[in-house]
Formats: C-alpha cells, structure tokens, sequence
C-alpha cells in the first residue's frame, strides 16, 4: 500500500513536470511571434514616412529617397501573377473536384498539386530564368509575375478543391433534377456555395507569394527607378528588402525594415482574414 | 428541342476539357520543371558527373571546378538541428493546444502559432540579421564557448570567434520557421485519437502525460513522422532567411559558430554572377539535387500521411 502510494505520487509528479514543459514550449512559440513582430514593428514605424511612398530612390547618404519604385513594381507583379494563376488553379480545382473526383489521374495530381505546393520557391526562379529568361535575354517583370503564378497555382488548386467537396452532393442533384447540365450545376450551383472558400483560397494565396524573394531575384531582377514596363527588369519590395540590407548604409537599412514592416501588416491582415472567414463560414 | 441539348452538350465537353488542361498544367509544369534544370545542367553532369559532384569539396569559380560537398554539408546541418531543435518544441505545443489550453483560447493560439509560418521568410531574414544574430553574438554564444569549449570532443564544436552569422543562429531561425508547419499536423493528429482509446487509459488510472505517451503518440506517429519530414523538406528549400544569417562561406564547417553555405544560398547569391556556362550550369545542377530530395521527401511523407488517413 504503502510503496503504491509513493509510485503514484512519483506518476504524477512526472505528469506535471510533463505538463509543465508543454506550457513552456507554448509560451516559447508565442515568445518568437511577439518577438519578431515587435521587432518589426518597432523598427517599421521608426521609418515610415510620406517619403517611403512617394519618393523614388536616391542615391544613398542624400537622404529623402523612397520605395515608390518598388512599391509599384511589386504591385504590377503580383497583379500579372494573380491573372494568370487564379483562373488557372480554380478551373484545375474544379475539374479535381467534379469531373475528375473519381479518377486516378485526378488524385495523382491532387497529390502532386500537394508536393508542389513545398517546392523551394528559388527552384521555380531557376525554372523560369531556364524557360523565360534565357531565351528572351534580359530579366522581365513577366517573368517575376510567371514564377509567382506557378507558386499559387497549386495553392489555389488544393484550396478550390477542398471547397468545393465540401458542397453537398444533393445540391448538385437537385440541379440535374431540373435538366440542367453538368457545367451549369457547376457555374451556378457549386461555385456560388463554395463561393467565400474558393475566395478565401485567393486571399491565403497571395499573401503566399506577397513575400516571395527567392523566385524573384534572377527573373524579374531588381533596378532603382520607376517603371511599368513589365518587359523589362522590375523593381519588387522583398528583392529591394534584401538588397538594402545586405548594403553598407544607414538610410537603406532603415528603408528595408519600412518596407519590412508594410509586406508583414499586409500578409498578417490577410491571413487572419482568410481565417476568420473561414472560421464564420464552416463553423456555424 | 435537340439543337439546344447538342449545343448544351458540347459547352459542357468544353467546359470539362478546359478544366481539364488547367488541372493537367500541374503535371506538364512539374515535368517540366524537371526536364529543364536537367537539360540545363548536362554540361555540369557530363564534366563532373554524380558521385564526383556530390563529394567535390571545392567550389571555385575562377578555376572551374565545381563540387557540391560543401553547400550540401551546410544544407543538411542545419536542417537536421533546425529539426533536433524544433521538433520537441512543436510537440509540446501540440500537446498544450490538444490537451491543457482552455477551449475558447484554442483557436486563437492555433492561429498565433500558423501566423509564424505566415510570415515571410525574408522577414525572418531581417530580423535574424539586425536583431538575433547581433544577440547571439554578443550574449547568448560567448556563454555557450565558456560552458562547453572546455568539454572534450563537444568543445569541439564550440570553437572559433562566435559573431553571431553562423550555423547555430541559422538552425536557430530556421527551427522557428518550421515549428509551425509540425505543430499543426500533430495537433491534426492527435486530435483525431478516438475518445474511448483515451477514456479506457484514463479509466485504469493513466495520468494525463501518460494517455499523451502511451495512447496518443503511438496513435499519431505516422502523422509525426510525415509532419517532420514536410519540415525537414521546408528547411532544404529555406532561401532568403538564411542568406542573411548564415554568410555564405563555401567550407566543411566543423564548429557550430563557423559561416556556412547552402544550396539555396549559393543559388541566391550567384546565380546572377555566374559568368561561365559551366559555373551557371553547375549551379543549375544544384537546383536539380535540391528539387530531387525535396521531391523525394515530400512524396514520402505523403505517403505517410495517406496512410494513417486510411487506416482512420
């Protein structure tokens, strides 16, 4: 009885010890996050300025210069990019999610859509400067906007996908019921309920490829002035990030924690957007 | 009557075949991606050829003599300890989100700790530049030296100038970077033990830590496994916070304050600098090895995962 005793005060000591460390590696995970947004934030709004969004870039040590170039570059790419890989990954979605639900072609590239989804993103930048690049000669925002796309796509597939299976098939019966053909059903019917997923699906997708450097850097290149002609190289906020803060000066520094700090806000609003959408939609 | 019907059938034909080739996109981009790094990176495969490829420690542009020994060294270092540092870690929240936090705090911690995998990593980059690896260098490393330096063997792996831009605050960011990505699977998983499994535990007597030991990691170990895995290929293929930690130095390193290379740094950094064919086509092959463990990593761990989802 005795030694029974002391076994279970032995057990349960263990527990809370256990226990006790599970806590604190919650705390730890959340102690990153607090940190690095902190830090973000602290060094981001010390260098926002009107100028980091009208200015255009000066050379360094003149003071005044801003991001204007980059921002817009970043803009015009990841529109082009959102063009090609929305239609593009929802039309796939589709087909995996109807027409193809039951094939063996359709799941093998679900799964496939899955493995790509975790390719590192620099490989798909040394794809697109092998296919793109390299033939044309020179660096071209379309090119930035291309490896971009072939990121989201996948997301977007898996996402359509997922949405529309959540759909109840007696809705689509109902439809049949009617007469109407399969691709009304799907146009009319499927789409509208899986409407806000399938949108929320684009929303996580581009804060995916929102802060995307590596695909960027050898195929929509980087410059230092404002342009909007995506056939040639285009400035981006992340490529201009990583340049002025691997530079020798103060004033790029502070620039790239603005810049830093508005791409962190951006994704963050987006996702805990797309999240609470989610969460309103599909837990009620 | 049956004009409409013909024309009704054939928008739908269309229909089908056009998300048809949207969804078969996927296959020809893979494919695709895979045969062009190949066609690419022939020169640098029929001078150097695998195995001398693989195990050439040198990495010299100027002479023309390419081996990936050292960048795959500095890749798979710091995976395997961002893995050894993050997996405990991402399964103690697992276990806090499953079982100790309050229900309606759930999904808001859930959500804090995806948000890491949210943010960028260049971001992560930034901050590991100006703020951690600073922070290392200065306090947490030269603490480190005075306690294990004097050990025999493990000193070894302490030595040389700590500053701070080097492999351990690389692991270091890198097992931050992934923790989010196991914590979720496992949290999937273990959410997923069936209730009487975990009542009948409870029911003889098994303390909490006992039912999370013995009922329900037994119960979610595949899906432990594939989530390491999916990590471990997320770490392979991390770019840009590493480029800005990690200094880009073509050597074996031994000590874990000694700079460091990878495949994706390389990439990175000299990608646009590559002067040559053969040196351009050599850091094509680069891509290709990283592409193929990635490839193979990830398809492993679907197969992982797809297993413990049939059995459920």
């Amino acid at each position: 009885m005795y030694t029974a005793k002391k076994e279970f005060k032995k057990r349960q000591i263990v527990n809370y010890i256990a226990l006790f460390i599970a806590c604190a590696a919650a705390a730890l995970g959340l102690f990153w996050l607090v940190f690095i947004l902190a830090d973000v934030v602290r060094h981001g709004m010390a260098s926002l300025s009107p100028e980091l969004f009208l200015n255009e870039a000066v050379p360094p040590g003149m003071g005044g210069g801003g991001l204007k170039h980059a921002f817009i570059g970043q803009l015009l790419i990841t529109l082009v990019a959102l063009i090609i890989g929305i239609p593009l990954g929802v039309l796939g979605g589709t087909y995996l999610a109807e027409y193809g639900r039951n094939s063996a072609l359709g799941r093998f590239i679900s799964t496939l859509s899955d493995i790509m989804i975790s390719v590192p993103s620099i490989v798909i930048g040394t794809f697109v400067y092998a296919v793109f690049v390299k033939p044309i000669g020179h660096f071209s925002g379309y090119a930035g906007a291309l490896a971009l796309a072939i990121i989201m796509v996948p997301v977007v597939l898996r996402t359509t996908e997922e949405m529309i299976l959540l759909v109840p098939w007696e809705l689509r019966e109902a439809a049949f019921a009617l007469g109407a053909p399969y691709y009304k059903v799907i146009l009319q019917v499927v789409y509208r309920g899986a409407a806000t997923g399938i949108f929320t699906g684009v929303l996580l997708a581009i804060a995916r490829i929102a802060g995307e450097t590596a695909p960027l850097l050898f195929t929509s290149f980087n410059n230092m002035f404002l342009t909007t002609n995506m056939n040639e190289s285009m400035p981006s906020l992340t490529v201009t990030i990583y340049q002025y803060a691997m530079g020798p000066y103060d004033d790029w520094h502070t620039m790239a924690w603005g810049a830093s700090f508005i791409i962190t806000m951006f994704i963050l609003v987006v996702t805990v957007m797309g999240r609470l959408i989610i969460h309103w939609k599909y837990k009620n | 009557m049956s004009v409409t019907m013909k024309r009704e059938q054939w928008l739908d034909k269309s229909f089908c075949a056009i998300t048809f080739g949207a969804a078969f996109l996927v296959l020809v981009i893979i494919v695709s991606i895979f045969i062009s790094l190949f066609q690419e990176s022939l020169l640098a495969i029929e001078t150097f050829g695998f195995f001398d490829f693989v195990t050439g420690t040198q990495w010299d542009p100027v002479r023309e003599i390419f081996g990936a020994a050292t960048t795959l060294y500095g890749t798979l270092v710091t995976t395997l300890l961002a893995l050894i540092m993050a997996v405990p870690v991402a399964m103690g929240i697992a276990i806090f989100i499953t079982e100790l936090c309050p229900a309606f705090l759930r999904p808001i911690f859930g959500t804090a700790i995806e948000l890491l995998a949210a943010i960028p990593s260049i971001i992560y980059g930034m901050w590991g530049l100006f703020t951690f690896a600073p922070l290392m260098g200065e306090y947490v490393e030269p603490v480190l030296q005075n306690i294990f330096e004097p050990i025999p063997i493990i000193g070894h792996l302490f030595t040389g100038v700590p500053l701070g831009i080097d492999i351990l605050t690389t692991s270091i960011v890198l097992s931050i970077m992934i923790i989010p990505f196991i914590a979720s699977i496992v949290r999937d998983t273990f959410t997923q033990t069936p209730l009487q499994l975990k009542e009948s535990a409870y029911g003889i007597g098994a303390t909490r830590w006992e039912v999370v030991k013995d009922v329900m990691i037994p119960h979610a170990k595949t899906g432990i496994l594939g989530s390491i895995i999916i990590a471990m290929g997320r770490a392979l293929g991390e770019t840009m916070a590493v480029a800005f930690v990690l200094g880009n130095k073509h050597s074996i390193a031994t000590s874990l304050f000694d700079a460091s290379a990878t495949i994706t740094v390389t990439l990175a950094n000299e990608f646009t600098e590559a002067d040559s064919d053969l040196y351009l086509s050599s850091l094509f092959y680069l891509a290709l090895i990283l592409l193929g463990m990635n490839f193979l990593l990830l398809a492993l761990a679907k197969t992982f995962l797809a297993h413990k989802r049939n059995k459920v």
